[in-house]
């Protein structure tokens, strides 16, 4: 037991009054050390009221999920803090902004992202297969941290069901159109 | 006894245990929701209409589990501890008044199933087996968190059966044996509690013996090892406590025997000091159909306050240190339980004389 005084030791029971002796004194005014509060039942009587009023007045947090969704606060856009699917982003002409610079392949803790880069007739850049990984992606945010270009970023969407494993590799079309 | 007579109590006696059985979905349900809103959840609300069929669910669930014996427990134990932790609570519930009686003819249906004239005694006696299943399980287990489950089950049995029981001494005292067989018996307690006193004021021992209720009602938390007092499967110490290695049915057995428990506290309660079935302005054990039936839901409506209360302290409360139930038991309640006593005889002496 924590008690070591053995019977020295009398400041909880509700039949004796005196200072603590058990390890951890009390100042006397403490009101922990009243008659009041050491007879247990009006302080229960307190918590009791405490939780009719969660019963009775307070909101109920839960949101039931399959009927109702929980919209994270800019759940089309990207919400700060929340890591869920990756959406690769388009410029103001509809063109991809990715450059197929490999970086956030080279950062990515998991591996999961594999690219492969190609050239259009002007010369620029873009990535001919871009693929995630979601089943060994870890939602950690670097690729987005690390991309010159702004072009990738972890959207809110969280909802990710599938029936295969192959569905779970989100291609570039997948990725565009999150 | 006649043959009626006999068929009469066979009835009843399945009667009861199937209402027994029955309060145990009822609490759960009671229990879950309620626990929910106090945390301000919604609980589950799936199965059934407002989720009442979800102990059923769960119970299927159990029952069809793979029942489990581990190899290092003591298998006799092991298989009696459930049927110990459900069977005691279930044979105390036998002296239970729970209706007042309907008069057929010259026959009376009187809805308790044995009147003992030491009522209270059995009641006592059989109470105090209560811990036995929790050390046949903990034993059994062959398991630290089963041994120090039942060790603290003992201990917490002993001191607070003591103050429960010197309690129930004040009720027995103060109760008026000249209406009915004996003060020791159950019916009798409620018979007594009956009319009012000045023509309103209830005679419930509630408002006669305030000290003795109260010492009830924290003996009766600690006796079915419920928060505030339920070091006997206090998870963040001991895992599950006596129920650690039990599984499938046997696990739901010690469970269903643990809310019997609750339920027959309750009943107790109810019975001793908030005035049983009866109503204390209407007279409803007058032997007609219409007062007994009345007369059973009186004391189902007290009971399912008292078993909210029950599951109400559960979730306000946290438990205490081990140290203070024991010195709340033996030196507060107990000596309190006794100062009661002797008062009540003073007070009883004093207005015969």
């Amino acid at each position: 037991m924590q008690n070591q005084h053995g019977s020295s030791h009398d400041s909880h029971g509700a039949s004796h009054s005196g200072g603590g002796h058990d390890g951890h004194e009390r100042p006397q005014d403490d009101p922990r050390e009243s008659l009041w509060y050491r007879c247990y039942i009006p302080e229960i009587i307190r918590g009791l009221k405490v939780t009719m009023k969660h019963i009775l007045f307070r909101p109920r947090f839960t949101v039931k999920y399959p009927e109702e969704k929980y919209n994270c606060p800019g759940f089309e856009g990207s919400a700060p803090g929340y890591h869920g699917e990756h959406r690769l982003k388009k410029d103001e002409q509809g063109r991809i902004k990715c450059v197929a610079c490999l970086m956030c392949q080279t950062v990515c803790p998991a591996k999961c992202i594999e690219i492969e880069g190609g050239e259009d007739e002007k010369g620029a850049k873009y990535p001919v297969k871009f693929e995630i990984n979601m089943l060994r992606c870890i939602y950690c945010g670097f690729c987005e941290e690390a991309c010159p270009k702004d072009a990738i970023e972890l959207t809110t969407k969280y909802y990710q069901v599938s029936t295969s494993r192959e569905e779970k590799i989100y291609g570039k079309e997948r990725l565009l159109n999150n | 006894m006649s043959t009626l007579e006999i068929i009469v109590t066979c009835i009843k006696v399945l009667a009861v245990f199937t209402a027994l059985q029955m309060a145990v979905p009822v609490l759960v349900i009671m229990e879950r929701r309620g626990v929910s809103f106090i945390q301000d959840r919604v609980g589950p609300d799936r199965c059934g209409p407002f989720g009442l069929l979800q102990p059923f669910a769960d119970a299927a669930k159990l029952v069809f589990k793979e029942d489990i014996t581990p190899r290092h427990v003591d298998k006799l134990l092991y298989f009696l501890a459930p049927a110990f932790c459900l069977i005691v609570p279930t044979v105390a519930f036998a002296v239970v008044p729970f209706g007042s009686g309907i008069r057929i003819g010259d026959f009376t249906l009187s809805f308790q199933i044995a009147d003992f004239r030491v009522g209270v005694l059995y009641l006592l006696a059989i109470l105090s087996m209560s811990s036995f299943g929790v050390v046949c399980a903990g034993w059994a287990q062959n398991n630290k968190y089963g041994t120090l489950s039942a060790l603290r089950g003992v201990a917490q049995s002993v001191s607070y059966e003591i103050a429960m029981c010197l309690a129930v001494v004040a009720v027995v005292m103060s109760t008026n044996s000249d209406s009915g067989v004996s003060s020791t018996a159950m019916s009798t307690i409620v018979a007594d509690q009956g009319g009012t006193y000045l023509g309103f004021f209830p005679k419930w021992n509630v408002f006669t013996q305030p000290i003795a209720f109260f010492i009830f009602l924290a003996a009766m938390y600690a006796e079915t090892n419920r928060t505030p007092f339920d070091f006997v499967e206090c998870e963040q110490e001991l895992v599950a406590g006596y129920m650690t290695e039990y599984g499938s049915m046997k696990f739901s057995m010690l469970f269903m025997g643990e809310y019997i428990a609750m339920a027959l506290q309750s009943a107790l309660l109810v019975t001793f000091f908030l005035g049983g079935w009866t109503l204390p302005w209407v007279d409803l054990g007058d032997g007609s159909i219409a007062g007994g039936i009345a007369s059973v839901i009186v004391f189902l409506v007290k009971w399912f306050a008292v078993a909210w209360l029950y599951i109400w302290v559960r979730w306000t409360l946290p438990r205490l240190r081990y140290d203070k139930l024991m010195d709340l038991g033996w030196k507060a309640l107990v000596p309190l339980a006794l100062i009661n006593i002797v008062a009540t005889a003073f007070v009883g002496v004093w207005l015969r004389s």
